[in-house]
């Protein structure tokens, strides 16, 4: 950073100051607006901990293997889906930044497409093509893989529904990165993979991390797709939002420790992300 | 670093691309909440009154016959079962009540008596068991006595081309048969249950047939309709689900294997107006209509049993 813009931003930082201390929030229309809709996300969540918290045995709850195995099964399975995002949508979303080539539009509009459609469609779409009679289903059948009812379906499902954030988020990471300083690292005698390792990838860090939590995030709140292509049995394909669905049938204890607990994992996680990418981008 | 820059930092750092996106998405969700709330507060605010008990079998058909004379809306809280068969009789009510607006809501039992015990607001409760009725008046949801209008007994269903040459009941204990139950908090994956463990008694079956079947079971549905559709899939090979639940889309897509009545389950369905209804008149009209020659006929049609004794618990 120049002193110039230093200076530039210091001043800005001033004025910006200023406005705040004047700023009332609350008696403006535009305050009260933006109050109302702050208040209308965090109040269910309030209320979801406060009432989780002033339930009696809510601990012993959290020990019921039902509990535990969901969590554990969402854990592995988002770990799988997140380590598919990063080996498979790298170099999907470095290409879709860097190159232009022959039916661009068409894979972006086949990454975008999961993105808007409702999981369920998502789920009858992979049973209509790795279902028993799917598509797929004679092919796969014919080497003894069946998918619905297992674990790997609930990755599939996952990786269906929650992979184009990554590569959403990558591809825009990987646009920051002027090409420049490729072409600079490329004259001072740095090969493409090392180019890519010491300079793009490092660069390209916070876009690359953002797409990354919104993938796992996705991934870890999975259900429609699930339901539909995995099916609900527990430790196998109960994922934590399967099992809050079932324990509502049974024991709102339970539903409420599970619905804390993914609360509590995606707020650690989203804190986390924030550190890391943050931690690498300043100096 | 000052909270606002500190602030200011994290906002560019994290570069969410799809913000747009997100901010419409948001505005779309408040704008809905609020015509649904302003919906929640006429129609609750219209037609609050005292509920009364509804009164014996004696009104079936006068209240029905009164046509027109129902307006407002009318929530109808039934087991995921009755989905097909209440529809039809719910138009055919809204057909006579050019006024009256019926709103179901279909789901497992529980769920909905979870959702009744949490506030939800409906006029009309239907469960597919007893048990769940009987909870849900614990809980305080209901108001007057249940009626039990309905009777529905278990089958297993296979695929129309039955993968795993399911010939019998005692082949759904053999190895690599993929079975689908409700899960056992859902009325008809514990008559599922009921019935396995019934079977398992008999010495035909063999000690460890129910155990043994257990084992081919691949998923626990939430909701009995989601049984059906695994196995009208091809995806499961075996499910068992009311008879009710066979309709006619379903009949082409799968077999029906009866299971004896010495091992199957009769569910009585009760069905009452649930208290502080909205809509006290209408539900009573619902009932009544379920509860008819006219409703019995749409019901028998789609597969249940007559309502043992008359009507009344």
């Amino acid at each position: 950073m120049s002193d110039w813009t230093a200076v530039a931003s210091t001043v800005e930082a001033k004025t910006e100051r200023e406005r705040a201390r004047r700023w009332r929030p609350g008696l403006s229309p535009l305050g009260g607006a933006a109050l109302l809709l702050v208040m209308f996300l965090a109040v269910p969540l309030v209320a979801l901990v406060w009432r989780a918290l002033g339930e009696p045995g809510i601990w012993a709850a959290a020990g019921q293997p039902l509990v535990l195995r969901a969590l554990r099964l969402s854990v592995v399975t988002t770990a799988v889906t997140i380590a598919v995002a990063v080996v498979a949508g790298t170099p999907l979303a470095y290409l879709l930044a860097r190159r232009r080539f022959r039916g661009k539009r068409l894979v972006e509009v086949v990454i975008d497409l999961p993105l808007v459609l409702p999981p369920v469609v998502a789920g009858v779409a992979l049973l209509m093509a790795f279902g028993r009679r799917g598509l797929l289903g004679d092919a796969l059948g014919a080497v003894g893989i069946e998918l619905p009812f297992t674990t790997a379906a609930v990755v599939l499902a996952q990786v269906f529904v929650s992979v184009p954030f990554y590569v959403r988020g990558a591809r825009a990471g990987f646009q920051a990165v002027p090409g420049e300083l490729e072409e600079a690292a490329a004259i001072d005698g740095a090969g493409t993979w090392h180019t890519l390792r010491r300079v793009t990838l490092p660069l390209a860090l916070p876009g690359v991390a953002s797409g990354l939590v919104l993938c796992w995030a996705r991934a870890l709140s999975e259900f429609g797709a699930t339901l539909m292509f995995a099916g609900n049995f527990t430790g196998r394909t109960q994922t934590m939002p399967l099992a809050i669905m079932s324990a509502m049938e049974r024991d709102l204890n339970a539903a409420l420790v599970l619905s804390v607990l993914l609360l509590a994992v995606a707020a650690a996680v989203l804190i986390l992300a924030r550190l890391v990418a943050g931690g690498r981008v300043e100096p | 670093m000052t909270m606002l820059e500190q602030h200011r930092f994290t906002a560019r750092r994290d570069g969410w691309h799809c913000r747009p996106m997100a901010v419409m998405a948001i505005v779309a969700l408040l704008a809905f909440g609020l015509v649904l709330a302003g919906c929640g507060a006429s129609a609750g605010g219209a037609e609050r009154k005292a509920t009364t008990a509804p009164a014996g079998g004696a009104t079936v058909s006068a209240t029905a016959e009164a046509a027109g004379a129902l307006t407002g809306e009318l929530t109808v809280f039934a087991a995921a079962s009755l989905t097909d068969a209440f529809q039809e009789i719910g138009a055919q009510l809204e057909a006579d009540n050019p006024g009256l607006r019926i709103v179901f809501n279909f789901a497992g039992s529980q769920a909905l008596r979870a959702q009744l015990a949490e506030g939800a607001r409906a006029d009309v409760f239907a469960s597919a068991d007893e048990v769940t009725m009987e909870g849900a008046r614990e809980d305080g949801s209901i108001a007057g006595e249940p009626r039990i209008f309905v009777a529905n007994q278990l089958v297993v269903i296979l695929p129309a081309d039955n993968p795993a040459g399911v010939q019998e009941l005692r082949d759904l204990a053999r190895p690599g048969v993929k079975l689908v139950l409700a899960d056992e908090t859902v009325p008809a994956g514990r008559y599922a249950r009921q019935i396995l463990t019934t079977m398992g008694r008999n010495p035909s079956f063999g000690s460890d047939f129910t155990d043994r079947v257990l084992a081919n079971v691949v998923s626990n549905e939430t909701n009995v309709r989601q049984v059906v559709a695994k196995v009208q899939l091809g995806e499961a090979d075996a499910g068992i689900v009311y008879a009710s639940d066979v309709t006619p889309a379903v009949r082409a897509d799968v077999t029906v294997l009866d299971i004896p009545a010495e091992f199957n389950v009769v569910a009585r369905y009760p069905i009452a107006i649930v208290r502080d209804a909205a809509n006290p008149t209408a539900a009573e009209a619902f009932i009544d209509a379920v509860l008819s020659p006219a409703g019995q006929d749409t019901l028998t049609r789609h597969g249940f049993l007559p309502a043992p004794s008359g009507g009344d618990q």
